[in-house]
């Protein structure tokens, strides 16, 4: 198999693993409803802790919002992996005669889709409580937000894998995954916040490198590792 | 009898080398007293990422050649590693105070970084503790250790770059006394508790290698006598089965 077929075929697996996910998800499952709706609740939240005062609340708006994306995503990534340790589901995925780096971007693309979802979901949500006009920074804001869900997705599927067989994998996934996910939360926030403003430093361009490059690094990191999780 | 040899060395070379940092090297001129925190400060740092670097070597190792003492030698860096983590975070907060005027200052990028740091190691020696199979752990420890060390350097790239893009106040830093212009008897002294720290870590290494060796053996022994012990129950129970029959 040449070197290009063998790409083919790995984008193929992801995608079928992707799809089996996402439909999983969608049928049956509610699960994904709760976890935006707790989402919301931590934004709704956040402004009784730091409100009333809605100037306070839009200034930190951008790193609100994506506290409240971190903290639904541990959800999300936990429960992408949840589905497969019923029934040896999981051992079975390891099985599978493809390469494992194919079920890791399958699991991370599932994860992508769950985590624009939220996105997709909070920022009006936050537009609205903490008085934020979107439209103006649409675009730069639909960057961040997709660089910094590809961050996530990247490195959340890798640490859902680690924990998943673990007794105590509820508090090990964010205890292993937040120190990692740090520099991407501080880049996240910087860009949106930049969008938000009118970008007046210049600096906007320089964040989104900075997330960019990191989703690239952990996409790297987390393929390469991934096999050695599903390993007997 | 080398490493008793080798930790007498070290505690000898430590104690040396306080003597001198604490009563013979002048105090500095802008920082007072305080300034000598910086002589356990600076090695413990550098010892935190030497330690790390380590974890990760053996961790590689480990996924390579499958030899659990690579493991073992993953497994006592990173412990030893925390420590001087610990070490270093404190030792900046007690600088911070008297210079800065505050414990914690989020405008020092290295403060926030081995911050990190430590939580990203003490989420790693949780995680080893959780699984139980020998060579599972090893391996997923040493994914989960190489993750760490790629996260490293974005980390401090990244907080850099925070406080870069902020504006913020120029800081005098501990080490900044590291510079050519820095009178030579700072340098001397500082070089002493470097290599000092430096033979006292290999020591500690030593040891905990020995000990996270003797604890695999006792593990192992462990599951032994639980399979062994397993078995013989089927057995017995098999043989009473075929009596009553």
């Amino acid at each position: 198999m040449s070197g290009m077929d063998a790409i083919r075929t790995d984008l193929g697996v992801a995608w079928a693993i992707a799809r089996k996910d996402a439909l999983s998800e969608l049928r049956g499952r509610q699960a994904a409803g709760s976890t935006l709706f707790f989402a919301a609740l931590v934004l709704l939240l956040f402004g009784f802790a730091l409100g009333p005062d809605t100037r306070r609340l839009t200034e930190a708006a951008p790193g609100l919002l994506w506290l409240a994306i971190v903290f639904g995503g541990l959800l999300t990534v936990a429960r992408l992996h949840q589905l497969e340790t019923e029934d040896g589901a999981l051992d079975e995925l390891a099985r599978y005669p493809v390469e494992r780096r194919a079920i890791y971007l399958g699991k991370a693309i599932a994860g992508l889709g769950a985590m624009l979802v939220l996105g997709g979901v909070l920022l009006p949500v936050v537009a609205i409580l903490y008085g934020i006009d979107l439209l103006g920074a649409a675009p730069a804001l639909v960057l961040a937000l997709v660089l910094g869900s590809i961050g996530f997705a990247a490195v959340g599927t890798f640490y859902a894998g680690v924990t998943v067989r673990l007794r105590a994998r509820e508090v090990m996934l964010p205890l292993l995954m937040l120190p990692v996910i740090a520099p991407l939360l501080l880049a996240a926030v910087k860009a949106t916040a930049a969008a938000l403003g009118g970008d007046p430093l210049g600096e906007l361009a320089s964040w989104l490198q900075l997330l960019a490059g990191y989703d690239l690094v952990m996409l790297l990191a987390g393929a390469a590792g991934y096999g050695f999780l599903l390993e007997e | 009898m080398k490493t008793r040899i080798l930790g007498a060395v070290a505690l000898l070379a430590v104690a040396a080398a306080s003597v001198n940092a604490l009563f013979i090297v002048p105090a500095d001129l802008n920082q007072g007293e305080a300034q000598r925190i910086m002589y356990v400060h600076v090695p413990s740092a550098w010892l935190a990422y030497l330690s790390f670097g380590v974890t990760a070597l053996a961790g590689i190792g480990y996924l390579w050649k499958r030899d659990l003492r690579l493991d073992h030698v993953a497994l006592s860096a990173a412990e030893i590693g925390v420590m001087f983590t610990a070490f270093a975070i404190w030792g900046g907060m007690m600088w911070g105070q008297p210079v800065w005027g505050v414990f914690w200052q989020w405008e020092d990028p290295r403060l926030t970084t081995t911050a990190l740091l430590l939580a990203l190691y003490v989420g790693y020696l949780l995680f080893r503790r959780l699984t139980d199979d020998p060579h599972r752990r090893a391996a997923r420890a040493a994914v989960v250790g190489l993750v760490a060390a790629v996260d490293i350097p974005i980390v401090h790239f990244s907080v850099e770059w925070w406080r870069g893009l902020h504006q913020g106040p120029t800081i005098g830093s501990p080490d900044r006394i590291l510079n050519p212009a820095a009178p030579m008897q700072f340098v001397t002294a500082l070089l002493a508790v470097l290599g000092a720290f430096t033979v006292a870590w290999a020591w500690l290494m030593i040891r905990r290698y020995q000990l996270a060796a003797a604890e695999a053996r006792l593990e192992d022994a462990a599951r032994r006598t639980r399979v062994a012990a397993a078995r013989r129950a089927t057995v017995a129970a098999a043989r009473a089965e075929e009596a009553t029959r």
